[in-house]
């Protein structure tokens, strides 16, 4: 049993789900349902799968585990490697999980070619759990870059009206970023002669510039899908006008594999360029804290509003991601993990009220508790996990997170921490204008609570929340070790370039 | 020298062509206008026993009078050149057809275009060069005005012609200057007299310069590029479709063999003009086809931009490089044959379009068609895991190797760019409100071949190594 390739399993079951969605044929109506069903019964059953990996996981290594490599293209030395640590395990379970509540979440909403939407939402998590497994850096980008596509398409044919807008733009911000990062892994390529990520840890030793120039392609890459201000323009656009579940996605997984890049290779790869670049993160990411915070303040979209929240979020990542301590690095990933979950319910609790009434104004809306206490308990429930109310997950992250900066740079933690009472007034804003006072408006009389689908949907978010809030153990101590090397050896390599630089 | 035995079997595939187009040609002024069907599949299977007759058994080295030379490089570049032009024949049928312009000496020219196109290949002196490139011109300038009494067909074919002409002028003349300062035309007689400093370099590199210019134009590189966007759109499709792969390939192994050959003493002059042109041409691939409106056109800026790519993997001159260059031209075959193949089945109401709109909605009406086009769309556009990528992939190697970082750097930055094209057609196929919908296409040699093509982007996305392999192996003539 432990000789079958779990991860390649993970990875490339959703793809067969898509080739039989491909085959499906006949009236439209029984081929929307199959797909719906093949769909949702593939993710689930690659959930179920994946589980495994947590469950086998061997939580004091810290080193790579599941390990798959074979041979892929001899001749330029490049492998399909697959494997995972501590820190890619809970965003391979991640994708996993998102990937089937968003079929679920779609089940109703989307009714135009089903069947392309299905395939399309297969083949994107084949791509984001083999962009989270892979450990040679060719076979990362073909996953990092191939998102484009089907997110691209999920964008353009079922989002809103500048959907088209949207759509180009988020392809072309990514792809600007991206095929920086392209050259940068050729160099590296030409320096280690193989792009096989730990033969690269291992030998890569490049001079402090060129370390900076390649740290800075790779950082174009990421920063723009994190995104950090101020390339984080094509998130609201897209965010906005992607369909439900497409929001879902970009913010539960697809941002999260900026926060996981830096972790995975600008850190390990660039150590020196990483110290010489680390205030530039933070002055940008404390940009991003405050100034996309108070951009949420003024928003009249709901989506909209909380695309800039994840922005003022994971400016807390890449924060933490640089800080470099064990707290820090820690809160980083636990953060990108709650933030995944917390903001991904709260595009569902949009789309919710979107499927009902085909509007996102938040004027639109107001007094919802009186005909929806359910729906008002969940929203409620992840509006104060994003705020960071303690016994959630999100105040687990931002407070391991202010820990770390608040031990690299006091600074940097005072102003970070001043997002704790910017986000805090616009969720709660958000919360009071759409929720709470007297319901007026006609158009929202008849509105009905959540069915049990729905239900369905938010309730593992909801156990989940609370379990990483109560007990974020399960989750930091598999990662610990992982966490612990990265540090140790980011410390071993600034010690030994100080070391290179006294002897003459 | 005698020309002995060994040089007529050298030749063999060549031999074979001319002996089949000459008795087809026979043939079919014989029977007249019935033959057209025969001829058409005979010359295509012609073409493709010819491509066989490279392998089946591969020798090397040189004839006539080292004239002519065949090495792993030039038999992957003809074998590429034989089934592009085969193709490119079975393809034309039906468009001809409906135009009322079916003949049988359309197959018959392009073969002799190929068999010219082979000689350049082969050619291992300016002599045999040029009269190679003509024989492949001649015919060419002829199939681009095949349909008479199309007034664009005619036009296009006046123009390649007037503009050719002056680029095989600027070659003849480069050729004398060359022969003059070195005292020869054989490639090697010009490698020995700039290798021991006989040869005035600085009158080799003006004549260098012109020949350059000369290939630069059948490639159509920047700046070298006007005839391309014309004679795209206004040749009949099927033509158009050949010239986007055969002659692209014929000019751009010449190339290689002329720069890597002869003169590479000289490489540190010849590679400035080569990565100025290749910048110059991917910048106008990518800028020039954002507002295009005729899909015929917006490939004829896609091939420039192509042609910056492979000139960028020539520009790093080394091993690396040319294998990328082999790469690549194959990988651009197979897309360009299944963009033509998808634009020929672009019929509505019977009536061939060719404008962007007309594929607005086409996701919902021909689903498999758009499909088709989204493979060959994203391919084009080098996003993975497509097979385009893996050949940018290595254009890339090779240049990053040969430390040609700023233009590595701006060849992905126009690479972006260029997307931007590539995405708009996507998004007229699948995001835009249906137009009247496009003809189911008709079963026929063009829905194979576009079916064809997307399965083997398909495979080389998941298994590039043997086409890497061919490549490396390729690449091994020039690097002994």
């Amino acid at each position: 049993m432990s000789s079958w390739p779990i991860l390649s399993l993970v990875t490339f079951l959703p793809l067969v789900g898509a080739l039989f969605c491909l085959i499906v044929n006949g009236p439209k109506e029984a081929v929307d349902r199959n797909c719906r069903s093949v769909a949702l019964v593939t993710t689930t059953v690659t959930f179920l799968i994946s589980l495994l990996l947590w469950i086998r996981f061997d939580p004091t290594k810290a080193g790579f585990q599941f390990e798959e490599k074979v041979a892929w293209v001899p001749a330029l030395n490049i492998g399909y490697h697959a494997g995972i640590d501590g820190i890619s395990l809970f965003f391979v379970l991640l994708s996993t999980l998102l990937t089937p509540i968003c079929i679920l979440a779609s089940w109703e909403s989307i009714k135009v070619r089903v069947k392309e939407y299905m395939i399309a939402f297969l083949v994107l998590e084949t791509f984001m759990v083999g962009m989270f497994c892979a450990l040679d850096l060719t076979l990362f980008y073909i996953f990092f870059e191939g998102v484009l596509i089907p997110m691209f398409l999920i964008i353009g044919v079922w989002g809103g009206k500048r959907r088209v807008y949207a759509a180009f733009k988020f392809f072309l911000y990514t792809l600007l970023g991206s095929v920086l990062m392209l050259l940068a892994i050729i160099a590296v390529y030409w320096q280690v002669g193989t792009t096989d990520l730990p033969t690269v840890m291992e030998k890569l030793d490049l001079p402090f510039t060129w370390q900076c120039w390649l740290w800075l392609a790779f950082f174009a890459s990421f920063s723009v899908k994190v995104p950090m201000w101020p390339v984080h323009t094509w998130l609201p656009d897209a965010h906005v006008e992607a369909p439900t579940a497409g929001s879902v996605i970009l913010a539960g997984v697809l941002l999260k594999m900026g926060g996981y890049g830096f972790l995975r290779f600008s850190i390990p790869l660039f150590p020196e360029a990483t110290q010489y670049f680390a205030p530039l993160v933070f002055g940008l990411s404390i940009v991003a804290v405050i100034y996309t915070s108070l951009v949420a303040l003024v928003q009249e979209d709901m989506k909209k509003l909380i695309a800039y929240s994840s922005v003022a979020h994971m400016g807390f990542v890449t924060i933490g991601a640089f800080v470099m301590n064990m707290q820090g690095v820690q809160g980083s990933i636990f953060q990108m993990l709650s933030h995944g979950i917390v903001s991904a319910a709260l595009f569902l609790c949009v789309g919710v009220v979107y499927d009902r009434m085909h509007t996102r104004e938040i004027a639109a809306y107001g007094g919802l508790v009186h005909r929806m206490p359910r729906y008002a308990f969940t929203f409620l429930f992840f509006t104060l996990a994003s705020v960071g109310l303690p016994g959630l997950s999100g105040f687990v992250g931002e407070f391991l997170v202010l820990l770390g900066a608040f031990k690299a740079n006091t600074w940097v933690a005072f102003l970070a921490a001043t997002s704790l009472i910017l986000g805090a007034a616009y969720a709660l804003w958000l919360y009071r204008k759409i929720v709470f006072g007297e319901l007026t408006k006609d158009s929202l009389k008849g509105i009905l609570d959540m069915n049990r689908r729905e239900i369905a949907i938010f309730l593992p978010l909801v156990l989940l929340t609370i379990w990483m809030g109560v007990y974020p153990n399960s989750f930091l101590d598999p990662m610990a070790p992982a966490v612990d090397k990265l540090i140790g050896d980011y410390q071993a390599a600034l010690k030994l370039a100080r070391t290179a630089a006294l002897v003459p | 020298m005698i020309v002995g035995l060994e040089s007529w079997t050298l030749a063999r595939p060549e031999l074979f062509l001319a002996a089949a187009t000459a008795l087809l040609l026979v043939y079919g002024v014989v029977r007249g206008e019935i033959a057209t069907p025969f001829v058409s599949a005979a010359t295509s299977v012609a073409l493709l026993v010819t491509a066989a007759l490279l392998f089946l058994p591969y020798r090397e080295g040189t004839a006539f009078s080292s004239l002519f030379i065949v090495d792993r490089l030039t038999a992957t570049m003809k074998s590429m050149v034989l089934v592009g032009s085969a193709f490119a024949i079975l393809m034309s049928r039906a468009y001809f057809e409906q135009a009322k312009a079916w003949r049988f000496e359309y197959p018959l020219v392009v073969a002799l275009a190929t068999l010219g196109m082979m000689l350049m290949i082969s050619a291992n002196d300016l002599m045999a060069l040029y009269v190679g490139l003509e024989l492949q011109s001649l015919a060419l300038y002829v199939i681009a005005a095949f349909q008479r009494d199309s007034v664009r067909s005619t036009e296009a074919g006046v123009k390649y012609f007037v503009l050719g002409s002056v680029a095989s002028g600027m070659l003849l003349f480069g050729s004398s200057l060359i022969y003059g300062f070195c005292g020869g035309t054989a490639f090697v007689q010009i490698s020995g007299a700039l290798a021991d400093g006989r040869a005035t370099e600085i009158g080799v590199i003006i004549g260098l310069v012109f020949v350059v210019a000369g290939l630069a134009f059948k490639v159509s590189a920047v700046p070298f590029h006007m005839w391309t966007p014309d004679v795209y759109e206004g040749a009949p499709t099927p033509v158009t479709a050949l010239f986007a792969v055969a002659p692209k390939i014929a000019a751009m192994s010449l190339l290689v063999s002329v720069l890597m050959g002869p003169f590479k003493p000289l490489f540190a002059q010849w590679q400035q003009i080569i990565v100025v042109a290749s910048v110059l041409s991917m910048a106008l691939g990518a800028f020039a086809a954002l507002r295009q409106q005729n899909i015929k056109r917006l490939m004829a800026y896609s091939s420039i931009g192509n042609v910056g790519y492979i000139l960028l993997g020539v520009a790093s001159g080394t091993e690396k490089g040319i294998q990328s260059v082999v790469f690549y031209l194959a990988i651009y075959l197979v897309m360009t044959l299944g963009v033509f193949a998808t634009i020929l089945m672009m019929k509505r109401r019977n009536i061939m379009v060719e404008q962007v709109s007309d594929l607005a909605g086409l996701a919902r009406s021909q689903p498999m068609m758009a499909l088709g086009m989204l493979i060959f769309m994203f391919s084009l556009a080098g996003i993975p895991p497509l097979a385009g990528f893996w050949g940018k992939l290595y254009i890339f190697m090779a240049a990053v190797e040969a430390k040609l970082f700023v233009p590595a750097v701006l060849g992905v930055l126009a690479s972006v760019v260029a997307s931007y094209y590539y995405l708009r057609i996507v998004k007229v196929m699948y995001f835009d409100e249906p137009a009247e919908a496009i003809d189911r296409p008709a079963f026929g040699v063009n829905r194979v071949v576009a079916l064809a093509a997307a399965f083997l982007i398909a495979i080389f996305s998941l298994v590039p190594q043997p086409l890497s392999l061919i490549a490396e192996a390729a690449a091994k003539g020039l690097f002994p």
